[in-house]
């Protein structure tokens, strides 16, 4: 029963935090605020891509076996100059799991 | 594109995403068992919170038996960030009725901002872009059921999914969108102090780093956006 109360709980703040600014349909934001928000999706991002290829387990892997990192700038080599998503994903993917087989990284 | 066009392209554009959550949901199906929810209380928190970090959070917290308010209060922090998605999309969706901004705004995850906020920047004037967010918002919204549901039948019998690193499809998916994004030296900085401020702060607890690293990229875009718009006004006087 408290776990199902815990549950509703989170449900309530979950929904609330996404729908807060949705709330109110006139609310325009002053130019300042609508400046800001042209930066949100790079700013976040690239602040969950960075850490997850330089310390993909939670702690520094800045070596020549971490295919998160060499896989990444690949991707992000492909992005610069493809601008293509699919091409991003798909070249990046490819790349990562050769390495990570080519490493013995992958439980075969 | 009509209608159903918007819609398909929402769940296909939204599927490299899919395929970096599944293993989160299997995971935490499994960790919910084993953190004493009942199956039913497993699938609820997916169906009802749908929140990936937060209901992680959540387990790790129930199994080291802290109280409620705790949890809550953490499910709070690590979501604020969602709370900037929500003023990010709301100049998008505040012509449609509340019928439609209720459900959107539930499905408004990380990923779903992501190929959603994509879909908006480009600038054709198609009239339906909220059908892509419900076909997006809908689709990583099943999949994260059937993860779960995974999780909890299967996840025992398959311990080693976490270290095939399908999370990397989350990151080649999030490079692929945000690389094309930086066309002006502002954009650049941003992402580059972000990027430094992330791994500055990567020991807070709760993603407080993630909330600062992008607090910190915003201010310093805007900062030199407004700079160059001062200078240019200086040269034309």
């Amino acid at each position: 029963m408290q776990i199902w109360l815990l549950i509703l709980g989170m449900l309530v703040i979950t929904f609330l935090t996404r729908y807060s600014f949705f709330a109110w349909p006139n609310l325009r934001f002053p130019r300042l605020v609508e400046q800001g928000l042209h930066y949100v999706p790079v700013a976040v991002l690239t602040a969950i891509v960075v850490p997850g290829m330089l310390m993909p387990a939670g702690e520094w892997a800045m070596n020549w076996h971490n295919a998160y990192l060499l896989a990444g700038v690949l991707s992000i080599l492909i992005a610069a100059l493809t601008r293509n998503l699919l091409a991003t994903i798909a070249g990046g993917l490819l790349f990562f799991f050769l390495l990570r087989w080519a490493f013995g990284q992958l439980p075969l | 594109m009509s209608r159903s066009q918007e819609f398909l392209h929402g769940c296909r554009d939204i599927l490299p995403l899919i395929v970096g959550a599944i293993p989160f949901g299997i995971i935490f199906g499994t960790l919910a068992i084993g953190a004493g929810l009942s199956s039913w209380q497993a699938m609820g928190m997916s169906a009802l919170v749908f929140a990936g970090s937060a209901q992680f959070i959540a387990i790790t917290l129930i199994t080291g038996g802290v109280g409620a308010a705790v949890v809550l209060l953490t499910t709070f922090v690590v979501n604020l960030r969602h709370a900037l998605y929500s003023a990010s999309m709301q100049p998008f969706v505040r012509h449609l009725p509340s019928r439609w901004r209720v459900p959107l705004a539930f499905w408004l995850t990380d990923e779903a901002f992501a190929v959603i906020q994509h879909r908006y920047a480009r600038d054709d004037a198609s009239p339906y872009k909220h059908w892509f967010f419900l076909g997006a918002g809908l689709t990583m919204y099943l999949s994260w059921q059937l993860a779960t549901l995974a999780g909890i039948a299967f996840g025992q019998a398959v311990p080693n999914v976490a270290s095939w690193g399908l999370d990397f499809a989350m990151i080649a998916t999030f490079i692929g969108i945000a690389v094309p994004m930086m066309r002006t030296r502002p954009q650049v900085a941003s992402a580059l102090v972000a990027a430094g401020v992330a791994l500055l702060t990567w020991e807070l607890p709760y993603k407080l780093g993630l909330i600062a690293a992008a607090l910190a990229g915003i201010i310093v875009g805007v900062w030199l956006e407004r700079r160059a718009e001062r200078q240019l006004q200086a040269e034309a006087c």
